[in-house]
């Protein structure tokens, strides 16, 4: 699992490839907060991530819960249709924004 | 987040194999995730040592077994810590050994791997109806959850029972229809999908048939006839108490059936639905000692089982084994258990399945004070549950309106199903009784510290005819369970209006249709707590099989296209809903005292026959109606209309009087079941004035409600 971070502006792309799982996901959590400022924008491009555990799910509500709790906001892109019924089916979609790009997902952030 | 300083019990302190441990901690019991590393707990009063059986995800055999040091044991509890487990991904059980001595109830077997009795999460049925490998030397596979959650704020709704409007549901029977129109057909998620179908009939609180994991392939077998392949459906056989039914969840594959069920929990209480579990405590999935080892009988035998002296099962219910529920183990296992489902998945209540065993004694006597039903009815954590008994079970103990209730248990009320259904089809001598049914049941329930909150009452259930049925056929027809018929009961209490089955008649048909009217009509303006079967406000049939237990297929679900095809009788249900929701009158706690206690001119409840105020009751007669007065709902409380309603089973029109309202009051008419849809019942609060006060031309089998306002 690799975690690669870029900046468009303000807003902090993150691109997750590889399987976030109880494994992996406590190291992908602790690289995105590390970068996460007060009032952060951040972009998950997880296009290239095919499986999500329960870890991993949950990894992304606490993301979500620690980046919104100091004002910040999180857009999530290219999630895959099998992940995404997953997540709608076990309570962890209704939080995000999801969009297919990441043009996409930085429109919505700074809209 | 704020630094602390690490605990000092979670570092290893042991060494087996290349796996770390340490002493575990007894509590909780079952497998619990703790830095590092997972504690196992499990108890068993009679085993000589345990091993932990660790398997990875699906594998055929175990990858390491580790003995639990016996310098780890406390009391009869094995526990450890066990470190670097991939928790994600790997199964466990347990060997236990111990003596083989069938005579004195032991029957240990350390070449089992048992599953732990406290599994959160069970694996091996992932997916409904996949053929397992019968060859599999652990075919129930306890698994590691996370057991945090974001509840959002979402608590258990504590709807007050009086107001309950109960709907008896089977998770994969309510969406597996292909007309059901629903993503994931045959899930939690699928019933979470058609909760606005649940908002507009008006149901509050819906009663899931089991839940807890169960083998759906349990007594399978081929239809010798019609080579259906029939299953265990309906689940009323529990292989694990504290894990959710993986297969009944679109995310069963991937295991995360523990989040979406308490996904769909909290999205029914979101929109002002509770939850009823429907628990089966009376046995097991193990069966008797010709039946499967999957867990108890390996891991404490004597303990868990009512045993004969020498050594057989007790078989109350009737299906090989009785689970031993005043023994102080299991007791507390079914504490646990309650606990933890009204805890962590936020439950409102529980049916207890052939609850007269749960009142017997280790050797099957009927206690006069059972411990058990004592510590349910008092449990800080289940006191705001609702707790209903199904008050009788397989061995003859039959306890409705005598269930050891401690001021807290209802009842399934089987008298209110049978007075009704004799009534409905015309029986002579029965408006006492359905006097007594209308009110309550006081002849069951008053004294005692009970009152018309002890009443469930239903005319269907998932055992018998749906309501369809009920007015379609005399007879069960229960061919296609390839029991020759023998199975299912020949009590139905049921008429078939002319003609066994489907028919072109209009005027049976018609018949038929008013009959299901009538029968929802009177349950829904009885005192006490109403529940309705899925599909019975659409008339799902079941050609005529009362028993349809065995039956994964469009036999048992619900067929969507009923909704377009009655959506006459699904309006005239959810107006009585909605008009019992409107009336509190109709929801009293207390029974009726018969009297004027507030000074109205009008006592709580008045009887009257054709001729107001001067009821029938011989035995010929078919015509009862009866009148609450509005000021004295709730006991004088809560100022209500009143309401009148007449019950005429009779094959005969009648010319009825109308008692008199008080001055500068009318009646109004809420429903008709003889007048045709949409007439036959009008929305809450728009009745039409009755354009004659004193007298009303009531048809044959039929029932009028009014309002008085």
């Amino acid at each position: 699992m690799n975690v690669t971070i870029n900046n468009i502006g303000d807003v902090t792309v993150t691109l997750i490839s590889g399987e976030l799982d109880g494994s992996t996901a406590p190291v992908a959590q602790q690289e995105v907060l590390a970068v996460a400022r007060e009032a952060a924008l951040i972009v998950l491009d997880l296009t290239a991530v095919p499986y999500m555990s329960s870890a991993g799910l949950r990894m992304l509500l606490s993301t979500y819960r620690q980046v919104t709790n100091t004002g910040g906001k999180i857009v999530l892109v290219g999630v895959a249709d099998e992940i995404k019924d997953t997540m709608e089916v076990t309570g962890f979609l209704k939080f995000f924004t999801l969009t297919d790009t990441v043009d996409q997902a930085v429109t919505a952030l700074k809209g | 987040m704020s630094l602390t300083v690490d605990r000092i019990d979670i570092q290893p302190t042991h060494n087996y194999g290349g796996f770390r441990l340490r002493p575990g901690r007894p509590f909780p019991f079952g497998a619990t995730l703790v830095p590092g590393g997972v504690n196992f707990s499990v108890f068993s009063s009679h085993a000589v040592s345990c091993t932990l059986v660790l398997f990875d995800k699906h594998a055929p055999q175990p990858m390491a077994e580790i003995p639990f040091p016996d310098e780890f044991r406390i009391g009869n509890v094995f526990t450890m810590v066990v470190f670097d487990l991939d928790y994600e991904n790997i199964e466990y059980g347990f060997r236990m050994d111990g003596p083989f001595d069938p005579r004195v109830g032991h029957r240990f077997d350390k070449t089992k791997v048992l599953l732990d009795p406290y599994a959160k999460s069970i694996g091996g049925r992932d997916v409904w109806g996949q053929a397992p490998n019968w060859d599999d030397v652990y075919w129930h596979r306890a698994r590691l959850v996370p057991d945090d959650f974001d509840w959002e704020g979402d608590r258990p709704l504590e709807i007050p029972i009086q107001d309950a409007v109960i709907y008896e549901m089977h998770v994969r029977g309510f969406t597996q229809h292909p007309s059901s129109g629903v993503k994931y057909r045959g899930t939690y998620a699928g019933v979470a999908a058609k909760i606005p179908y649940l908002k507009s009939l008006g149901v509050n609180v819906v009663e899931l048939m089991p839940i807890f994991e169960f083998d759906e392939f349990e007594n399978s077998r081929i239809h010798p006839d019609t080579g259906e392949q029939l299953l265990n459906y309906w689940g009323y056989s529990t292989v694990g108490f504290f894990a959710p039914k993986a297969a009944y969840a679109a995310s069963g594959k991937f295991g995360m059936q523990v989040d979406e069920l308490k996904t769909l929990v909290k999205s029914l209480h979101a929109n002002g639905i509770e939850v009823i579990l429907d628990v089966v405590f009376n046995h097991t999935a193990e069966g008797n000692e010709m039946g499967p080892t999957i867990s108890f009988r390996g891991i404490d035998n004597r303990t868990y089982y009512m045993l004969t002296p020498d050594g057989y099962y007790f078989n109350f219910s009737g299906t090989g084994n009785t689970l031993n529920c005043n023994n102080p183990i299991v007791r507390n296992m079914v504490l646990d258990c309650l606990r933890y489902w009204a805890a962590e998945y936020h439950i409102d209540g529980f049916r207890f399945d052939l609850a007269a065993i749960l009142g017997r004694d280790p050797w099957g006597a009927p206690l006069a004070n059972p411990p058990l039903l004592e510590t349910l009815a008092f449990d800080p954590i289940l006191a705001k549950c609702k707790l209903i008994a199904e008050a009788w079970d397989a061995g003859g103990l039959y306890q409705v309106g005598s269930f050891p209730a401690y001021g807290r248990w209802a009842e399934w009320n089987g008298k209110f199903r049978d007075g009704i259904r004799r009534f409905l089809k015309g029986d002579s001598g029965m408006v006492g009784d359905v006097s007594q049914r209308i009110q309550g049941s006081p002849d069951l329930y008053s004294g005692g510290n009970r009152d018309a909150t002890a009443s469930i009452n239903f005319i269907t259930a998932h055992d018998g005819f749906t309501l369809a049925d009920m007015v379609s056929y005399n007879d069960k027809h229960n061919e296609a369970n390839g029991e020759g018929n023998r199975d299912g009961s020949n009590d139905n209490d049921s008429w078939n209006c002319g003609w066994e089955g489907p028919t072109d008649d209009p005027e049976i048909n018609a018949l038929r249709k008013r009959q299901m009217k009538n029968a929802l009509a009177m349950l829904l303006v009885s005192q006490g707590i109403p529940m309705i079967v899925m599909g019975d406000e659409v008339a799902r049939t079941q050609h005529g099989n009362n028993n349809a237990y065995c039956h994964d297929t469009d036999l048992s679900w619900f067929d969507w296209s009923l909704v377009d095809q009655n959506p006459d009788l699904l309006g005239f249900v959810s107006r009585c809903i909605a008009f019992r929701k409107a009336h509190p009158a109709l929801r009293n706690t207390t029974h009726f005292r018969n009297t004027d206690y507030v000074g109205s001119g009008y006592p709580d409840i008045s009887w009257h026959g054709v001729q107001a105020w001067n009821a029938d009751w011989s035995a010929e007669s078919r015509f009862i109606a009866f009148l609450l007065c509005g000021k004295h709902a709730r006991g004088g409380t809560t100022p209500d209309n009143y309401i009148y309603v007449a019950l005429n089973m009779h094959w005969d029109a009648q010319t009825v009087e109308i008692p008199r309202l008080p001055e500068g009051m009318a009646w109004h008419v809420f429903a008709n079941t003889g007048a045709a849809s949409p007439e036959d019942a009008w929305e809450p609060g728009q009745e039409p004035r009755l354009e004659d006060q004193r007298h009303i031309f009531v048809g044959p089998r039929s029932v009028v409600i009014f309002v008085g306002r």
